[in-house]
């Protein structure tokens, strides 16, 4: 385990150099593979019902970023899902807002519109979201655009290609200058892409690295590859916040994202959350579920403890 | 740990906040799937028997002390027809083509899958093991276990016994109440397979799974008297291994016993494989994967209250992480829920007696006496049953008593190490060797520690994996013969 | 078919190829006669094109990874699964078999029956063929040394020509025990039990493309299959002298593992196979690993 006593800074000195950093990337404790994902999946077998499955759906809706990226995203569109957003369920007031809703920079002003006076916040990927390659100029603009635009939140990636050819120095870098990119008035999650990370060794460093480099929120996945936010991923996550809060003192938060489509799923998380992290963590300030298609589901769940009958895709609204 | 609302005393406000935060709502699974008796004779020659002299005794739930059924208690005369049973069985049943008796084994494995739910709250209820293990561990590892031997039944000229290994005759088994069905399935899988016929004593304190499993065989049409099962105490085991017409003794349970059935059978041609006692170490290195560390050795103590034989035990944790290790152990232990056994999240179940309860007692209170520290999560102990708080104890030394005798409970002896040698040495410092544990991400560490530790099954980087294939069984005074895998097969041909 | 004589007019079976866990007809459109050991026709079958068997290796071949991936314990509960739903429909089989092969029904049965253990005698073996060919080597040095038993990946089997049903099963279940994934030709007279068995274990867990089955005329499905280079083993059961020797020839392309055909009566379908028909499509992987010392002195207890 990293220096639990040392440093109460959070850890200016492994940034030094790029050899300084990996050292201390690579000191980080190993992960077994089966291990962890034996302890996902036996947490997965934990039964939330009746009283504990309500407050558990209420909080879920409540962490969702109600999110769309798609090339064919209009301001249409976005108005909409703000509006769901903000009241998830038109038959039911009771059901919580979202969290945020979580769209591209030139959505951001719309957005932000369509969410005003609620609770609810705009987040904006940015970095030349999803893949990341662009100059870092570039991706600035994207961020200082989405800010000025009035994003509450930043969702940038990292260069992946940069971390697997062990340039870690210039991943802490670019996370630096977005980070001031976003100002005082905007949180910055940083998105691994861990599917493209692969081994959980590297999401373990990936982990550090951004919450070294002042992450607020610490994220799976863009949603856009094959392998998004998964059960052992999350914990692995849930982990290093856990162990960088006891390093430095600093909450960081976090956000899987894509994949998560159903009830039972986002519960499972919840499990993983409560007794990885604890209560600190189960509030959306500082856990945050990416996805779009769940809240639909999350509504239908309410709606059976409601009511007593399974409800159907007829009785939410589409987005 | 599971808290109920109305608990207060010691706990920090951060508990208390915690379970008014996400609060797991009772979920237990349904009792209805298991239709318990109020009486249950013994198991001889295919038919459910009262006891020759009429004794009975009494299961309790050991979660609630409930009584749950009352059991016929075998005596001397019931062992010699049970016997007598078996060996007439004997003639056929190992007459039989291999590729028949693989067949009634699958069956049984089959009607073992589809009847899982029930017999996992039934061993739930006798035992006090959590529904989670019983449903998750126990009785899949049973039905594969049916499975995996019945495979052998007609490839033991493949096994490495040389051609037609012949069977022994008649087994004499005597299982602990740990493992109930699991302790049955180890024993009678094999023996089957190889075309002996068995007579098998389930512990008193968990009877009604074995007796279930009778029907198993009933269902599934197995001759009579290959099977038999006489429910019983300490001296119907005794009076089983002690019969002149069985070839074959089989135990697991305590090494004193052990040793008292190796002097019975002194002087006998008896075959016997005894699977005793241990105190298992867990070795835990600097360079460990230390999240997956940390469940390997809550896994190791507390899976199944820590009434295992191989349980990890001790601790053997290096000085340069001692620190950090133990404080996520402890905060890992307060997530621990302890209550219902049959509430799918309790993590930890009941103790199974109330003499298994005051044993562990007393070698706690002995940790204290001889200044080890103490330590145990904030929790609320259910007010009837017999229950046992995971406790942790450390400064903890090699001259200690919970660094000895094994405990076979819910405790963890915690002792640290410098280097690779005394790890070892600590290690094998024990008059057992069933089990041990090795924790670091380097392989060859690995394999050069595991070569020098006497102990029967060495875990790396995972704890208390078991599979039919895999054969296990111990060193030293934690018994002799092997079970699982193609070596189980050994103790039971005549080879 | 044979007709009933009550006055309802039996429903027909059309036959069809099992690839990839589905049911297609030969893409080629073509099906050819079948007929009992009299003459008498039966039903058309199949005849499948190189087409069909390039679809064939392709489903084989993605198949293979979960297959041989799956657990030992789960493809052996699967393989015990096909013999529980072939004892359900235990009397198509026989009927099927008898005519397929001329046989009384007592005969039939005998062969059923047997084909139905064999699959739970390989059942069995499927987490114990390691524990037999595989094992620790004792090395003279500080290496722990493990050799296990891997499928070969895609494998041809040219199933009996006289047998069509024993005689297949024999030949594909040690296939598919160890985790190889299969393109069987059936029999070419009597292709219809085999087709049968598609639709068995279509319904027996056993995932789509692990086993493939083609019907049609095997010197012109064969020859293909031998030289494809995605295909990694052949067992010529089913082949004459002439064709196994060009199979042989066509397979040496990319060094194919090959199982030449044995000579089996039909009697000695029924006895108890041993392990070769499994070993025969088995790699032995062994894996080095030092063990060193214990400390850098090298000390040792």
């Amino acid at each position: 385990m990293p220096t639990t006593a040392s440093t109460a800074l959070p850890l200016k000195d492994v940034t030094a150099s790029n050899s300084s950093l990996r050292r201390y990337l690579h000191g980080l404790p190993g992960v077994d593979a089966v291990g962890l994902e034996g302890r996902a999946a036996s947490l997965g077998t934990r039964s939330i019902k009746t009283t504990a499955k309500a407050y558990a759906i209420d909080l879920a809706i409540s962490m969702v970023d109600l999110t769309t990226l798609e090339g064919a995203d209009t301001p249409g569109k976005v108005r909409a899902l703000g509006a769901k957003a903000v009241r998830p369920d038109p038959t039911d007031r009771t059901a919580p807002a979202t969290a945020a809703v979580c769209v591209y920079p030139d959505m951001v002003a719309v957005a932000k519109e369509a969410v005003a006076g609620s609770t609810v916040k705009v987040a904006s990927v940015a970095t030349a979201f999803p893949a990341g390659r662009a100059a870092l100029p570039v991706k600035l603009a994207d961020v200082r655009d989405a800010v000025a635009a009035g994003a509450d939140e930043i969702d940038m990636v990292i260069d992946r290609g940069a971390f697997l050819a062990g340039d870690y120095l210039k991943v802490y870098e670019e996370i630096v200058a977005v980070k001031e990119a976003c100002g005082a008035s905007a949180r910055l999650k940083v998105i691994f892409e861990t599917g493209e990370l692969s081994t959980y060794d590297n999401i373990r460093r990936a982990s550090w690295l951004g919450m070294i480099a002042g992450a607020d929120f610490i994220k799976t996945s863009t949603g856009k590859v094959a392998v998004n936010a998964t059960p052992a991923n999350t914990l692995l996550m849930l982990e290093a916040v856990r162990d960088f809060r006891a390093a430095t003192g600093v909450q960081v938060g976090v956000k899987p994202a894509g994949g998560i489509r159903t009830t039972k799923d986002a519960v499972k998380f919840l499990v993983l959350v409560n007794e990885t992290v604890g209560e600190d963590w189960l509030d959306n300030h500082w856990f945050r579920f990416g996805a779009s298609s769940l809240l639909n589901d999350l509504l239908m769940q309410r709606q059976k403890l409601t009511t007593g009958r399974y409800s159907g895709p007829d009785y939410v609204t589409v987005d | 740990m599971t808290i109920e609302k109305t608990a207060k005393t010691e706990k920090t406000a951060k508990t208390e906040k915690r379970s008014s935060v996400f609060e797991y709502a009772p979920a237990p699974e349904s009792r209805a799937v298991v239709d318990i008796a109020p009486s249950y004779g013994l198991f001889i020659d295919g038919e459910f028997t009262e006891a020759a002299d009429g004794k009975v005794f009494k299961t309790v739930s050991p979660s609630t002390e409930e009584v749950l059924a009352e059991v016929a208690q075998a005596g001397e005369a019931d062992v010699e027809r049970a016997v007598q049973a078996a060996r007439k069985a004997f003639e056929k049943w190992s007459a039989l083509p291999g590729a028949e008796r693989a067949k009634y084994l699958f069956r049984i494995a089959r009607i073992i899958q589809e009847r899982s739910r029930e017999l996992a709250v039934l061993e739930t209820l006798d035992n006090g093991k959590p529904i989670k293990e019983t449903r998750d561990a126990d009785l899949p590892l049973v039905a594969a276990h049916f499975f995996y031997y019945a495979g052998w039944a007609d490839k033991l000229d493949h096994a490495g016994y040389g051609a037609n290994p012949r069977p022994l005759g008649v087994a004499g088994q005597v299982i602990p109440w740990n493992f109930p069905l699991l302790m049955l399935a180890w024993k009678i899988a094999p023996a089957l397979a190889t075309g002996n016929t068995v007579v098998l004593k389930p512990a008193e304190t968990t009877p009604l799974s074995a007796l279930f499993f009778a029907d198993i065989c009933r269902q599934a049409g197995l001759p009579k008297g290959v099977v038999n099962i006489l429910p019983g105490y300490g001296d119907t085991g005794a009076a089983l291994i002690a019969h002149p017409d069985v070839n074959k003794v089989a135990f697991t349970g305590s090494t004193a016993v052990g040793k008292e059935i190796a002097r019975t059978v002194a002087g006998t041609r008896k075959k016997v494989t005894l699977e005793l006692g241990g105190k298992g170490a867990n070795i835990v290195f600097d360079d460990a994967p230390i999240d997956q560390a940390v469940e390997g050795i809550v896994t190791g103590i507390f899976f199944n209250q820590g009434q295992v034989c191989c349980a990890g035990s001790r601790l053997l944790v290096q000085e340069s992480i001692q620190e950090e290790l133990l404080d996520s152990l402890k905060r890992r232990l307060s997530t621990l829920r302890l209550g219902d056994p049959l509430d799918k999240n309790t993590d930890i179940g009941a103790i199974n007696s109330a003499e298994q309860l005051a044993r562990i007692t007393s070698l706690v209170a002995a940790g204290e006496a001889e200044g080890a520290e103490r330590w145990s999560p904030a929790c609320e102990l259910p007010s009837s049953g017999y229950w046992f708080a995971p406790t942790l104890f450390t400064n903890v030394t090699q001259a200690h008593t919970i660094a000895r005798d094994e405990i076979f409970g819910p405790v963890l002896s915690v002792l640290t190490f410098r280097t690779p040698d005394e790890a070892v040495a600590k290690a094998n410092n024990t008059q057992y060797g069933l089990s041990a544990g090795i924790w670091t991400e380097k392989g060859s560490r690995i394999l050069a520690v595991a070569n020098k530790l006497r102990a029967g099954v060495v875990w790396s980087n995972t704890f208390n994996k078991f599979d039919p294939t895999s054969p296990f069984g111990g060193y030293k005074e934690s018994g002799f013969g092997r079970e699982g895998g193609r070596h189980g097969l050994e103790a039971y041909l005549d080879v | 078919m044979s007709e009933r004589t009550n006055e309802r007019l039996s429903v027909f079976k059309t036959y069809k190829l099992y690839v990839g866990g589905k049911f297609p007809r030969s893409e080629s459109g073509r099906v050819y006669e079948v007929t009992d050991a009299k003459g008498k026709w039966l039903a058309n079958a199949p005849l499948s094109s190189r087409k069909d068997a390039r679809d064939a290796v392709v489903a084989a071949r993605k198949a293979f990874g979960g297959w041989s991936g799956a657990t030992a314990y789960n493809r052996g509960q699967i393989l015990y699964r096909v013999a529980e739903m072939l004892e359900g429909r235990r009397e198509q089989f026989v009927r099927e078999v008898a005519d397929a092969e001329g046989l009384s029904k007592p005969k039939a049965t005998a062969q059923v029956d047997a084909a139905i253990d064999r699959w739970v005698w390989y059942a069995g073996w499927t987490d114990k063929i390691a524990q037999v060919v595989g094992g620790a080597n004792p090395v003279a040095g500080p290496y722990f040394n493990l050799s296990s038993p891997e499928p070969t990946g895609v494998v041809v089997v040219l199933a009996p020509q006289e047998s069509s049903f024993l005689g297949l099963v024999s030949v594909l279940a040690p296939v598919i025990a160890t985790g190889n994934t299969a393109i069987v030709i059936a029999s070419e007279r009597s292709p219809l039990p085999a087709l049968s068995l598609g639709e068995v274990l279509a319904t027996s867990d056993v995932p789509g493309g692990v086993v493939n089955l083609l019907s049609g005329r095997t010197t012109e499905i064969a020859p293909s299959l031998a030289a494809h280079q995605d295909v990694n083993a052949i067992d010529l059961a089913g082949a004459d002298e002439t064709l196994a020797k060009e199979l042989e020839i066509a397979a040496a392309d990319n060094l194919k593992r090959v199982l030449r055909p044995q000579t089996v009566d039909n009697a000695e379908w029924f006895a108890t196979p041993g392990t070769e028909r499994m070993t025969a499509f088995l790699e032995t992987k062994t894996v080095w690993h030092p063990t060193g010392a214990l400390g850098a002195s090298g000390s040792s207890y």
